[in-house]
């Protein structure tokens, strides 16, 4: 090797536009990958937005829908139910659902947008078990007291007919409004909220 | 070491230009994936025509509706028939089994046909068939001998009789081959127009072959 | 901060030879100062390496090893995944470019002499690689499930069939069922992905051990321990770090130019990359009109075809591999590289390139008689080039061996 004279800046300055751009480079290398990591077009699919019709929803009736992989419940309350949960606030943990999910426009007593159609996700905010609908006034294992709600086998939470849970249960939340829209008065959307993801 | 450097790279490239014969003379397609019109006139034909027999359960309505620039409700409007949700894949539900009795193999599905086919092949394809009274459905194909689709665009092209010519062969007999096709029975579209719906078709099909680069050239990742 | 970098360093130093490596195989590890682009190829052998490893990783999130989902599991990634298709991409143009790369590293052994003592060993464990390379390529030809891929594999295992006495056991052996079927596509699966990538990691890794022990060979032959200055240095080396580590970055950003403009122009590559018949899925009653492996795979698909016999096809085909590892020993020349070389031999390389690119060329065609003539004869050629290989390669030798590089 002959002898050189080594220009060191010139050489610092190289080694640093290399490394740079190679940097550079590799984040570009990188995107694609990571990115195709997230939820692909199927799964967007099987994710997207469901259709309910509820012209033929009797006054009590609960039905199951599944939307995301997860039953959600649409039910029809009375004028009576809904006065009863008005007054009900002392035994609730969060009653103005402040801790809770829900979208803005069911941030409200009811926690709906039309105060007879209640719609919320049928998971319990505890550990994940699926609540029991009971509607029945006072039942033997519920107590006098009881005026409808939601009743969790598992750990024995309970919650009021706007899913809002009861103080001194295991469940920390209010049960999880999703994100819903009425389409027309009678069919709503669950999973959209006009605009909103 | 030059020397072999160069004639093994004319060796190579060599190789890359010898291409394998076909009997039938292919026409160009003249596949051209820009023409927003014309994918989405291919679309219409192929929901019309298509999409009964053949499914192309790989795409996506709501992937077609994109690429042609073609909005959801539009596309539930015009191009979806039976009761399907947008993002559902282009599927039929006539069974494997019942298109074998009624059709003698299964109409393949068409998500990959560009690419397996080639544009070239699907758009002499398409116009070839011609009358033979001999086939079950009446028609047989000039490109695909013995085929077993009948000829869906009939009320398009109208019917083609084949005009044969002789021709000897290295043993002294002679053979009837085709010479050419000729509209014995007019359609609704004379051959101009036809010849432009078929460019249509193709040039839908392409765009499934060519999706990485209609997203390439949006440059914003997919979906 | 550069003190504690030091620390930090000599903390690691203690307990780890870290300095020590970096030193004996890069920093202070010496290569002859003449390389020129045919030395390109060994590092990107291993960049293409850690491309099929990466994207390979990538595609086995979303790829399915099941019969009835495989195909739909690719095509699944090439539309749904978000940048699917180009991982896909990358991995298929992958394949073929490792066969590039490899044949052009292989071939610039050939020339160079690269394979003669004390290098045998360095070859040896070249030409493992080579053949568990086959290997994978082989079987992971097979998981997209299209009808190349499924006729493929069916052929080839059959010919594991032609073995007299064990065949049909082995062949069956290897399917796991009696056809292929999606037994055969699992345990292709578990091979392709973990098997063999971890026996070609290892190999490659052997195989720079061995060639480190012994330094690189060079366009002239020369050894360059033999002249040391009086630090031990050889006098017509440079340390590969930083020449040739920066050197080699120039080859690999040439290599990516080239290879992103296959991906996102023409991955395809006319049907040679992503063969037209493997959009079409397997269907185990219908035979395609044309059923030809992978043009790599080709050369040795000629000679197959080209003996008569099923059995002997398979030995001449399996002998035409072999014969490779031998070249250290086959080769009784003194000099080393090409350019000292007699024309006899020079004559022979030409004639054995012109006849593997023949071979590769007759192999993707079906089978004609011109063909077949054509092959027979190349295949002869192939065959010549090693096994008479003791007896020329000593003709018309140049007695001038070179002991240092010249300056131009």
């Amino acid at each position: 090797m002959s002898e050189q004279v080594v220009d060191k800046r010139r050489r610092l300055f190289l080694t640093a536009a290399a490394t740079a751009v190679t940097g550079v480079g590799a984040a570009y290398v990188a995107v694609p990958f990571i990115a195709s990591m997230n939820p692909s077009d199927r799964a967007k699919a099987a994710g997207a937005p469901v259709e309910v019709d509820i012209s033929k929803l009797e006054l009590g009736q609960l039905i199951r829908v599944e939307w995301r992989g997860k039953p959600v419940w649409v039910l029809k309350r009375s004028e009576q139910s809904l006065a009863e949960i008005a007054e009900m606030t002392d035994i609730l943990r969060d009653p103005d659902s402040n801790e809770s999910e829900q979208p803005e426009s069911c941030k409200n007593v009811g926690r709906s947008i039309k105060p007879e159609v209640f719609l919320a996700v049928g998971i319990c905010t505890h550990l994940g078990c699926s609540p029991t609908y009971r509607p029945e006034v006072a039942p033997d294992d519920l107590g006098p007291d009881w005026k409808g709600g939601f009743f969790c086998p598992c750990h024995g939470s309970l919650f009021d007919l706007s899913g809002r849970v009861y103080a001194g249960v295991p469940a920390p939340l209010n049960l999880v409004v999703p994100p819903h829209e009425y389409v027309t008065e009678t069919k709503i959307l669950i999973g959209s909220s006009g605009g909103q993801a | 070491m030059k020397k072999l450097s160069i004639v093994l790279l004319v060796l190579i490239s060599s190789q890359l230009l010898a291409a394998g014969g076909t009997n039938i003379e292919l026409q160009s397609a003249n596949v051209n994936l820009e023409n927003k019109a014309s994918l989405q006139r291919g679309a219409k034909y192929f929901v019309n025509y298509c999409l009964s027999c053949h499914s192309a359960k790989q795409l996506r309505y709501s992937r077609m509706g994109k690429d042609l620039g073609i909005s959801p409700e539009l596309v539930e409007l015009n191009l979806m028939f039976t009761g399907e949700k947008i993002f559902d894949g282009m599927t039929i539900s006539m069974r494997p089994k019942d298109a074998e009795k009624w059709f003698g193999v299964n109409p393949p599905d068409l998500s990959l046909i560009a690419r397996s086919r080639g544009a070239d092949w699907l758009y002499t394809y398409l116009k070839s068939f011609y009358i033979d009274e001999s086939r079950p459905f009446g028609v047989d194909n000039a490109l695909f001998p013995k085929v077993g689709m009948p000829h869906v665009l009939s009320d398009l092209q109208g019917l083609q009789k084949a005009v044969y010519k002789d021709v000897e062969l290295e043993d002294g007999t002679v053979k009837k081959v085709i010479d050419r096709l000729e509209i014995a029975e007019p359609g609704r579209m004379n051959e101009k127009e036809f010849d432009k719906a078929m460019n249509d078709l193709v040039n839908l099909w392409s765009t499934w072959e060519n999706l990485q680069n209609l997203s390439v050239k949006d440059w914003v990742g997919k979906s | 901060m550069s003190r504690m970098l030091k620390s930090a360093l000599g903390w690691m130093d203690d307990r780890f030879p870290l300095s020590k490596v970096w030193n004996e195989h890069l920093a202070e590890y010496y290569a002859p100062k003449n390389f020129n682009w045919m030395y390109y190829f060994g590092s990107l052998a291993i960049l293409v390496l850690v491309n099929q490893i990466i994207t390979g990783i990538f595609l086995t999130i979303n790829y399915k090893p099941d019969a009835k989902l495989a195909f739909d599991s690719v095509e699944y990634i090439m539309r749904d995944v978000e940048w699917g298709w180009l991982i896909r991409y990358m991995h298929s143009t992958g394949a073929s470019a490792f066969f590039v790369v490899v044949y052009l590293h292989m071939f610039r052994g050939l020339v160079y002499g690269s394979f003669k003592k004390p290098r045998e060993l360095v070859w040896t464990f070249g030409m493992i690689i080579y053949v568990a390379l086959m290997a994978e390529a082989f079987m992971g030809y097979l998981l997209p499930w299209g009808q190349m891929s499924y006729w493929g594999a069916q052929v080839i295992v059959s010919l594991f069939g032609a073995i007299p006495y064990v065949g049909e056991d082995l062949a069956l052996w290897l399917r796991g069922d009696y056809v292929i079927s999606d037994a055969t596509l699992n345990r292709f699966f578990a091979f392709h992905v973990i098997a063999i990538p971890l026996v070609l990691v290892i190999l490659v890794f052997m195989h720079i051990v061995a060639l480190h022990a012994v330094g690189s060979n060079n366009p002239e032959g020369i050894e360059i321990k033999k002249h040391k200055d009086d630090k031990g240095v050889p006098l017509d080396g440079i340390p590969f770090h930083p020449y040739y580590s920066v050197k080699d970055l120039v080859g690999v950003a040439v290599f990516m130019f080239i290879f992103a403009l296959i991906i996102f122009y023409m991955p395809e590559m006319g049907g040679y990359f992503l063969e037209h018949a493997n959009f079409v899925p397997a269907d185990p009653l219908k035979t395609p009109e044309h059923i030809a492996p992978v043009w790599y795979f080709t050369p040795f698909y000629a000679i197959l075809r080209a003996v008569p016999d099923k059995f002997l096809g398979v030995v001449a085909m399996a002998g035409a591999i072999f014969v490779l590892f031998l070249l250290p020993w086959l080769d009784r020349g003194v000099n080393k590289s090409i350019r000292y070389r007699g024309p006899v031999f020079k004559a022979a390389i030409y004639a054995f390139c012109i006849s593997f690119i023949g071979l590769g060329y007759f192999g993707m065609q079906p089978v004609t008689e011109v063909g077949t003539w054509f092959s027979r004869i190349f295949s002869l050629i192939y065959f010549a080039f090693f096994l008479l290989m003791p007896f020329y390669s000593n003709i018309g030798q140049d007695k001038y061996v070179p002991e240092r590089v010249e300056e131009k």
